[in-house]
């Protein structure tokens, strides 16, 4: 568990991190999420001792990090960035041998250890003797995340992790990084500017603007339980969208007699984006379709009060 | 004695080439090795310390501004002469580059990748290590070809203090009036560079994985050739000798001890602005100078008599085109007021005056023409320019001032001087080629540089500074349509100069005397 308290970071005077406290509780994934400049890369960074607080106490599973030698610290965590940061001097196997070699691994734990990732990752293992720049901007982004991963710390702190890559790319890593199972024993804190990545991967999503945070919450709670304004219209653009994708299968099934058990099988944590997606490419499915949507509308009102 | 050619030349000298060659690079490697040693960790020392950074390198900037004869002036009360001045005064013309490239190279680095390494929980000394250093090591490399090229160049000055090297030929070539010799230093020194270049660009491309294996052997070489550079620039006499080139490839010089006295000191070859001070230092023991020179009165050494003469005297007179005392008819006249007027003894003095109490040659020559009532104002005329040459040393300063005072004064032509110039070989070639109108000259060398007679020609003309005047006038009047005005009235000849109290103490009085003294030991 990650506990932040009270803290502000000021660059030349300038508070770019202003008095904020927030939790991140255990396997969660906790997103900042704001615009560029808003702080949430500087509190990300605090963590890690990247960048020191001037102001403020962070607890790591109750340690004061500052108790700690600030290089043990941080090789209990995996650190993802945006542009993935390899070495470019490193072949792709060096590159994500840089953590067990500091901590003093045995050569072929490292490689059983690396085979193992590359292979949940979905990347092949002729890359290894590559250099990062012989690859592409995906692969160097999952190779990234293989070196973040490779000592299988508890914490994971990610950067705008997948913000230099094209949108289908994105989409895709998004989806093996929620299927990934390495992932789901991990306290996971993500920063991004993006708000769909943000209600795809958080459990809870802390919204941060000016130095400060506005509103933590699930995706849901920022949806239909606003704390002011800020909120409300930080999201009213993809705001629909996020609905659908936030009220999951499970939400409706006492609202409608929709029939998934014959002809599909959609699973209980499908989202209604999805499956509405797959009912509206099909004419035949029309009705099921106009249930489902009913169903919805229904679920919101509920919401709303 | 006929041309030789280059390959001649070469062929002829291979083995004096050779140790040439090594010492050069034995000087270069040495240097460049402890400029890197020095370079590399001030580099990085400012690289994490930015604050120290412009200071570091502007004032590495500014020892690179020092002219390297001056460096290696300075050098000489610290580190005496031989090898020790010369590589550090290479040293400090290699540091700049050196640091220059660490700090930009370490700074350059991509701020991310620092980034993800100190996020990966590496310590300040795996970082410089296994990131920065690696990833700055191209630009290093190139600043480490810039001093290695810099190097080669600068080395060649090493021999003006006896530290050896190609500069031997090429500055022995320039007082000599000898191409070949110029060129068999000049060719291998240029060769040297873009080999030394090309060999460091080589690694740069094969980066740094591959420097990583090389970097065992690179020390193992550099030791090698320090070894042999000191090997073969050990002399094993008791007294220690020092010739400037020149003196190094005259019959009245080198070649005369050795074929009449039988002397060979296996000297050190180094430069006359140097020589002095070194004899004065202790660094060397016996030097070719000038029987004139006021150092010899400065520093109090004593001239060994010449008692088989293989060191005759000769006169000092301006040397210039014909032609030229046509198209100004009253100069002739006017360079002749000094004639006569200058014997040894006054020479002597004016040069020390000059050397010693560091009178301005201006103030020399302006006391002395008013002491011999042949100062006049000058009449700041307009009738034309004269540009009037002289080598570098105290003695021809003193004379251009004096002939300078005397053009303005009675004549209507400006005068404009080109001083300091670096041998015979240079000031003869300006007269030639119209750079310069006239410049003071000695007999001998028109005799042994300039004009190279045979052997029985030259047994005939040595036999009375009179005889040798006449010679060089009427062969270069044949030869170069030029005249010797009359001459001055000192007679300049080369003198073997002890110190003389280690003169008294050794009892050595005349040049079969200090042979006497080497066999005995």
């Amino acid at each position: 568990m990650i506990t932040v308290e009270s803290v502000s970071k000021l660059f030349e005077g300038i508070p770019a991190v202003n008095n904020i406290s927030f939790q991140a509780n255990d396997k969660e994934i906790l997103v900042l999420l704001g615009t560029s400049g808003c702080g949430k890369t500087t509190t990300l960074k605090m963590l890690n001792r990247l960048i020191d607080a001037d102001a403020g106490t962070i607890h790591i599973n109750g340690k004061n990090i500052r108790e700690q030698k600030v290089e043990d610290l941080r090789m209990g965590m995996g650190f993802v960035m945006q542009h993935s940061g390899l070495f470019p001097h490193y072949t792709i196997q060096k590159n994500i041998a840089v953590v067990p070699d500091l901590l003093k691994w045995d050569k072929k734990k490292t490689a059983t250890r690396t085979e193992e990732l590359l292979h949940k990752l979905h990347l092949t293992l002729d890359i290894l003797d590559k250099f990062p720049n012989e690859l592409s901007g995906g692969q160097q982004q999952r190779v990234g995340i293989a070196r973040a991963l490779i000592a299988n710390p508890p914490i994971l702190l990610m950067d705008e992790p997948f913000g230099a890559l094209d949108n289908i790319t994105k989409a895709d890593i998004h989806e093996e990084f929620k299927s990934l199972e390495e992932l789901k024993n991990k306290t996971i804190v993500l920063v991004t500017h993006d708000v769909q990545e943000a209600f795809e991967l958080g459990h809870r999503i802390c919204l941060m603007n000016q130095g400060k945070i506005i509103q933590t919450g699930t995706p849901k709670e920022m949806l239909y339980q606003a704390k002011n304004d800020f909120v409300t219209n930080f999201f009213s653009e993809n705001r629909l969208l996020l609905e659908y994708k936030t009220t999951l299968y499970s939400d409706l099934k006492s609202l409608t007699n929709f029939n998934n058990d014959t002809n599909f099988q959609f699973s209980d944590d499908t989202d209604i984006w999805t499956i509405l997606q797959k009912l509206s490419s099909d004419h035949s499915l029309n009705e099921d379709y106009e249930t489902l949507v009913r169903a919805f509308n229904q679920y919101r009102k509920l919401q709303m009060l | 004695m006929t041309q030789q050619s280059l390959w001649q030349f070469i062929s002829d000298q291979h083995d004096k080439l050779l140790i040439q060659i090594t010492q050069h690079l034995g000087l270069t490697f040495l240097s460049l090795l402890l400029a890197i040693a020095i370079g590399l960790p001030v580099g990085i020392l400012i690289a994490k310390k930015r604050k120290l950074a412009s200071p570091v390198l502007g004032f590495a900037g500014i020892l690179q501004t020092i002219p390297s004869i001056a460096l290696l002036g300075f050098m000489i009360p610290a580190f005496g002469i031989g090898a020790a001045p010369a590589i550090v005064a290479l040293l400090i013309y290699a540091l700049l580059p050196i640091i220059r490239n660490t700090y930009t190279g370490i700074t350059e680095v991509n701020p991310t990748v620092i980034e993800a390494a100190k996020a990966m929980g590496m310590n300040r000394k795996q970082m410089l290590l296994k990131v920065e250093l690696p990833l700055a090591m191209p630009v290093i490399i190139a600043g480490i070809r810039t001093a290695a090229v810099i190097n080669v160049g600068v080395a060649t000055l090493a021999s003006f203090v006896a530290a050896g090297g190609l500069g031997e030929f090429i500055f022995g070539g320039i007082s000599l009036n000898n191409t070949n010799m110029i060129l068999a230093g000049a060719i291998p020194a240029a060769l040297l560079a873009i080999i030394l270049d090309q060999t460091i660009a080589l690694l740069q491309k094969a980066g740094y994985r591959y420097l990583k294996r090389l970097k065992y052997w690179i020390p193992v070489i550099v030791f090698i050739f320090a070894v042999i550079y000191y090997s073969s620039s050990n002399s094993d006499n008791h007294l220690k000798a020092g010739f400037t080139p020149e003196f190094m490839g005259r019959q009245d010089g080198d070649l005369g001890l050795r074929s009449v006295y039988h002397l060979d000191f296996n000297p050190a070859v180094v430069s006359d602005a140097i020589m002095y001070k070194a004899i004065y230092e202790k660094e060397l023991d016996l030097i070719s100078g000038y029987s004139t020179d006021g150092r010899i009165k400065a520093f109090d050494l004593y001239a060994l008599k010449d008692d088989k003469t293989i060191f005759p005297p000769y006169f000092a007179a301006p040397i210039i085109k014909t032609k030229t005392l046509q198209k100004f008819p009253e100069l002739k006249e006017t360079l002749n007021m000094l004639s006569g007027k200058l014997n040894d003894s006054i020479m002597t003095d004016l040069n020390y005056k000059s050397d010693y109490l560091h009178q301005t040659p201006e103030k020399i020559a302006r006391d002395f023409l008013i002491k011999n009532n042949l100062y006049k104002i000058p009449q700041k005329g307009n009738s034309g320019t004269l540009r009037i040459g002289s080598k570098i040393f105290g003695e021809q300063y003193i004379l251009v001032e004096m002939y300078k005072m005397l053009i303005e004064g009675y004549t209507n032509n400006k005068v404009e001087t080109k001083t300091g110039l670096g041998g015979t070989k240079i000031c003869f070639d300006a007269l030639m080629n119209d750079a310069i109108d006239f410049y003071p000259e000695y007999t001998g060398t028109g005799l042994l540089v300039l004009l190279k007679p045979s052997e029985s020609i030259l047994k005939h003309v040595t036999q009375s500074p009179e005889k040798t005047y006449d010679y060089v006038q009427s062969e270069f009047k044949k030869q170069y349509g030029m005249e010797w005005l009359q001459p001055l009235g000192f007679n300049n000849a080369y003198a073997l100069m002890m110190r003389r109290k280690q003169a008294e103490q050794l009892k050595i009085k005349t040049i079969s005397d200090l042979k006497n003294y080497l066999d005995s030991q």
